[in-house]
């Protein structure tokens, strides 16, 4: 029995008690059955709906870009898979702390500053919040292991397989391919880039940029099913595939390119190459030196000292391609335009005869030829032969009295002063001085408005009207002209095919990832000229002998090439440095097939430098022939575009 | 001896609730809901962590089923003693709880971190867990020894702190869970060994003051006595947006997993609690996979057994040959309701994030025995209220 002291309370006290806790229960049971009714029952639904989202991922399965080709099915620029280190925002601590911390972490073993880290994150997540930032590409293995080992340290660090362009012949056709980088928010605003999302790539420049559309690939979406912490639970819900681009088949010729750029880089000094099918308007290669390494821009981030280095004047500015770009006086090489437009306008025949007496006077000042020299009586063919900048003067003059701005309006038919319309960004107008420009500009210039009040800066263009002068100095390709290697090779060709005013490209053909035709390119002529048959004969006969007749400006650079064909030199004044080289050859004569302009800054004479440019250009354009044509038949063509010349025999050429 | 009976008012009602006897005279309605449990927290536990460790799909089930075993054959065992005896070693109860908490957060210490365990040969054990029913004995019998002058103060106060100082201690581990299940315990037992209504006023107000000193002074002033997760779950609370990775985003997921569940749940097809949305899914939000698995009829069918294990508790409370059992059985249904309110109320939102383990349903041997050992001195209390009402009916008679 237990005692006395077992009996303290106060039953009804007591039953009081065990009523307030059975009430406490009870209120707690309630509350507990109805806010489970409320969640599961009336909001279930809801919730259901919440439970399904919260398990789907889409994840973007980047196409890989297009391969470009040369002519022959060489491949240019293909694709290689890199390890890049990526971010994925969500699944990243969400705590501002724990972030920092995270992400000072990743900054010392990837070598990025912590800031630096959020600003890639700020800027690549704007459009797309919840998509994979990329912060390095090319990231080294021990860097992947690391990663992976410590992944509970780098919430939300991935290391994905992604697509970067491959360029096996290295810096081969740089300027050509141009680069391929992440699409910039402005751009995605364009029409042109609808549909694309952050973190895409896109060709910035070359044909990358102009066929963009044509190697991007379509992306592929998985929609899969994810646990809490991202990683897929195995369930694919749908599955579109990514689509390769389309491959890009340029009309390069790996050769044709390859010596090219090797023949510029023989320089020091800069330049740039055209060679281009006469008929049709294809590039067989087009180059500019310097030229960089396009490789470069597959890094995610491009450091300023590199970018000033590709853009820098000190370094020749090798993003800069001179081929298109290129703003030059064009010496010699406008003879032929100035005597088509001579002979077209009426002003002289080709059995006109003016004697060159070595000098020739203009409005007080007295011009020489550029050797010194006189070559007496010439008609066109020999002029060009020997190139007689007296004979040329004359010529000028005569246009300017009579022929009403012939000379302009025939260099511009031919394709001097506006772009040529070629299938890469970034061409240039170039300059064709005419009299109304400089007419113009003369009238500005003395206008109170302008900067400089009415006073006028001597030697400026703007610094007097239009003369005779400007018109004696164009007609030899100097003065005020600005052209570059492309347009001079357009205009070339347009008189060597008998009027058909080309539009050059370099893409040929699409081609579908298995190699079916997609698309052919051929973009047909800008225009076709009128010209007279015997003019354009005279014009190539002169620059033919200019080429391979003793006295022949190029004579000692083409005398013993072995095929029949024609060159002009060029040897342009430019102020405050040395002359400039330029040469543009075509071939064979006389129906020529391949045009070859080329230029080299401060070359000295055309014959010095561009010549042996062309040849070697033409001498890989002829190998690559014969042995395709050797292939193919087992037979040393004998007819058509590959004729042995008079000169293939004495020379001993293996031609 | 009427008299000395007690409670006298229900003797009637007292003697019907006792007629009814199970096995070895146990009561079979708290058998039947604590045995319900565990069997639900088995199929549970089986549904859930089929996939959890490779080659070995029944790692949490043949565990959680030793703890089980372990656990019915100590209620088995207490509910043959007369838990009277355990009155008389009060002294020694507590001085065993006291050692072991202290011993924990020494150890606890020595590693600089959280520490609420024990590494035992055959597995970890917790004492915080144990010190549960060490407190519910030890504490319910000093305040039967101070039972006269229950009303004083001084005796309030004593208890008070023979109750809250081992709830500081384990709060210092840090296991702010289990400090809030002794806080419970204490109450419970003032409040039916009957401390005076004015008392627990001035108590409520201590508690007030206490936790706005810990929560926004204590930190405003430099001295945070709560660690940062454990501010961060309970102010994420009050301020549903501030975290959401953290304390907001478990309650966020674990509410979509027990809403998702529907009506008859999501079975197989569960993904909130299956693919790791929500977390510690075997032991703290165990029950948002019951809600999500099976829907608000399973989550209902767990919170009727609760239900029916606190309501035989309290009944247990009224059967009592005594006061001491009445104390013992009142202070395991307090701790229950709190373990079962908390538990349940974080996994549905209406309670701030607090680990707290949901009796017999959460993994973890520490848990399921030390309740089940509540079970069996629940048992106890009614086989000798049993006896005592035969014996006293064969004097009668």
């Amino acid at each position: 029995m237990f005692g006395e002291r077992e009996r303290p309370l106060m039953p009804a006290q007591f039953a009081l008690r065990v009523a307030i806790l059975s009430g406490f229960a009870l209120v707690m049971f309630s509350i507990i059955f109805f806010r489970l009714w409320y969640l599961q029952v009336l909001s279930g639904d809801k919730y259901l709906k919440q439970a399904k989202n919260n398990q789907v991922r889409e994840i973007t399965v980047r196409a890989p870009r297009g391969e470009i080709l040369d002519r022959q099915g060489h491949v240019l620029v293909d694709n290689r898979t890199a390890l890049a280190l990526q971010l994925d925002p969500t699944r990243l601590p969400r705590s501002h702390r724990r972030r920092a911390q995270e992400f000072a972490r990743l900054g010392q073993v990837i070598g990025m500053s912590p800031d630096q880290i959020s600003k890639q994150l700020h800027e690549q997540t704007k459009e797309l919040p919840a998509n994979p930032v990329t912060l390095r590409r090319d990231v080294a293995y021990d860097l992947v292991y690391y990663l992976r080992e410590n992944q509970a340290a780098y919430p939300g660090v991935d290391v994905q397989r992604v697509y970067v362009r491959n360029y096996p012949d290295g810096s081969l056709g740089a300027q050509i391919f141009g680069y391929v980088r992440e699409v910039t928010e402005n751009q995605l605003k364009e029409p042109r880039y609808q549909g694309l999302i952050p973190g895409d790539q896109v060709g910035q420049s070359g044909v990358e940029n102009t066929y963009d559309n044509v190697l991007r690939g379509t992306n592929g979406l998985t929609r899969v099913q994810v646990d809490a912490a991202g990683q897929p639970t195995g369930g694919v819900l749908s599955e579109t595939q990514a689509k390769a681009g389309d491959n890009l088949l340029l009309s390069i010729d790996a050769p044709v390119q390859q010596a090219g750029e090797a023949a510029l880089n023989s320089f020091s000094t800069p330049g740039a190459f055209v060679a281009m099918n006469v008929q049709d308007g294809e590039i067989l290669g087009l180059g500019s030196s310097p030229t960089f390494d396009p490789s470069i821009f597959t890094k995610p981030v491009i450091s300023p000292s590199t970018y000033r280095q590709l853009t820098s004047q000190t370094t020749g500015a090798p993003l800069t391609d001179r081929a298109i770009q290129g703003l030059y006086p064009t010496g010699s090489t406008f003879k032929p335009i100035t005597a088509m437009a001579a002979l077209e306008s009426g002003v002289m025949t080709p059995s006109t005869t003016i004697v060159d007496g070595g000098s020739f006077t203009e409005g007080g000042i007295t011009l020489h030829n550029a050797g010194g020299g006189a070559y007496g009586a010439l008609q066109l063919p020999q002029a060009l032969q020997v190139s007689s900048d007296v004979f040329f003067y004359n010529v000028g003059a005569m246009l300017s009295r009579e022929g009403n701005d012939a000379q302009q309006k025939w260099a511009a038919d031919l394709g001097i002063g506006h772009p040529t319309g070629i299938d890469l960004p970034g061409e240039v107008a170039g300059l064709l001085p005419t009299p109304a420009w400089r007419n113009k500009l003369y009238k500005q210039a003395q206008s109170p408005d302008s900067p400089g009040g009415t006073s006028i800066v001597p030697g400026d263009p703007t610094d007097r009207p239009w003369t005779e002068g400007d018109n004696v100095n164009l007609a030899i390709g100097q003065g005020d002209l600005q052209a570059d290697p492309l347009q001079m090779a357009v205009a070339y060709a347009s008189i060597a095919n008998g009027g058909d005013v080309v539009r050059p490209h370099v893409g040929l053909e699409v081609q579908d990832p298995r190699g079916g035709v997609v698309q052919e390119i051929n973009p047909g002529p800008q225009r076709h000229l009128d010209i007279n048959p015997q003019y354009r004969q005279a014009i190539l006969d002169g620059i033919h002998m200019a080429a391979q007749s003793a006295g022949g400006t190029s004579y000692q650079v083409f005398g013993n090439f072995p095929i029949p064909m024609a060159g002009k030199t060029g040897t342009a004044q430019r102020p405050g440095q040395a002359d400039q080289s330029w040469y543009v050859a075509l071939a064979p004569y006389p129906n020529p097939q391949i045009v070859v302009a080329a230029t080299i800054e401060q070359g000295g004479f055309g014959v010095e430098a561009a010549a042996p440019v062309a040849r070697q250009i033409l001498d890989a354009y002829y190998n690559t022939h014969k042995q395709a044509a050797k292939s193919a038949g087992g037979k040393v063509p004998s007819q058509g575009s590959i004729q042995a010349g008079p000169a293939a025999g004495a020379a001993g050429n293996p031609y | 001896m009427v008299s000395d009976a007690y409670p006298r008012p229900f003797d009637e009602r007292r003697q019907a609730g006792l007629e009814r006897g199970g096995v070895l005279g146990l009561d079979p309605l708290l058998l039947g809901a604590a045995l319900g449990l565990i069997g639900f927290s088995l199929f549970t536990l089986k549904a859930v962590t089929g996939g959890d460790v490779p080659h070995d799909p029944y790692f949490y089930v043949v565990r959680q089923a030793i703890y089980g075993v372990l656990g019915v054959a100590l209620m088995l065992a207490i509910a043959r003693v007369d838990y009277s005896r355990f009155r008389e070693l009060r002294v020694g109860l507590y001085t065993a709880m006291m050692g072991s908490i202290i011993l924990v957060l020494l150890l606890g210490q020595a590693t600089r971190g959280s520490r609420r365990w024990i590494e035992l040969p055959f597995f970890t054990f917790q004492p915080s867990e144990l010190g549960k029913v060490l407190l519910i004995t030890a504490l319910a019998g000093f305040a039967i020894d101070r039972g006269r002058r229950v009303n004083e103060r001084q005796q309030t106060a004593r208890l008070m702190l023979m109750g809250f100082v081992p709830a500081l201690i384990v709060f210092l581990q840090p296991d702010l869970g289990t400090a809030v299940t002794y806080v419970v315990i204490t109450l419970a037992i003032l409040f039916v060994v009957g401390v005076r209504w004015t008392h627990f006023a001035l108590l409520g107000a201590l508690l007030a003051v206490a936790v706005t000193a810990v929560l926004a002074i204590a930190p405003a002033v430099g001295h945070p006595v709560l660690k940062g997760y454990q501010q961060e779950r309970l102010t994420s609370f009050l301020n549903p947006s501030s975290d959401p990775r953290d304390a907001t985003y478990q309650i966020d997921q674990s509410l979509i997993a027990i809403g998702s569940g529907g009506k008859v749940g999501r079975g197989a097809d569960s993904t909130q609690t299956e693919n790791g949305f929500v977390p510690d899914r075997t032991t703290d939000f165990i029950f948002s996979v019951v809600g999500e698995r099976f829907g608000f009829v399973g989550a209902a069918f767990v919170l009727s057994l609760y239900a029916l294990l606190i309501w035989r508790a309290l009944r247990i409370m009224t059967l009592s040959k005594n006061l001491y059992g009445s104390l013992i059985a009142g202070a395991i249904a307090a701790m229950f309701m709190c373990q079962v309110l908390v538990n349940i109320g974080v996994a549905i939102g209406i309670m701030p994030v607090t680990g707290i383990p949901l009796p017999l349903m959460s993994f973890g041997g520490s848990s399921v025995v030390v309740t089940l050992m509540a079970v069996g001195l629940l048992q106890s209390i009614y086989v000798q209220a049993r006896l005592t009402s035969k014996s006293r009916a064969d004097l009668l008679r």
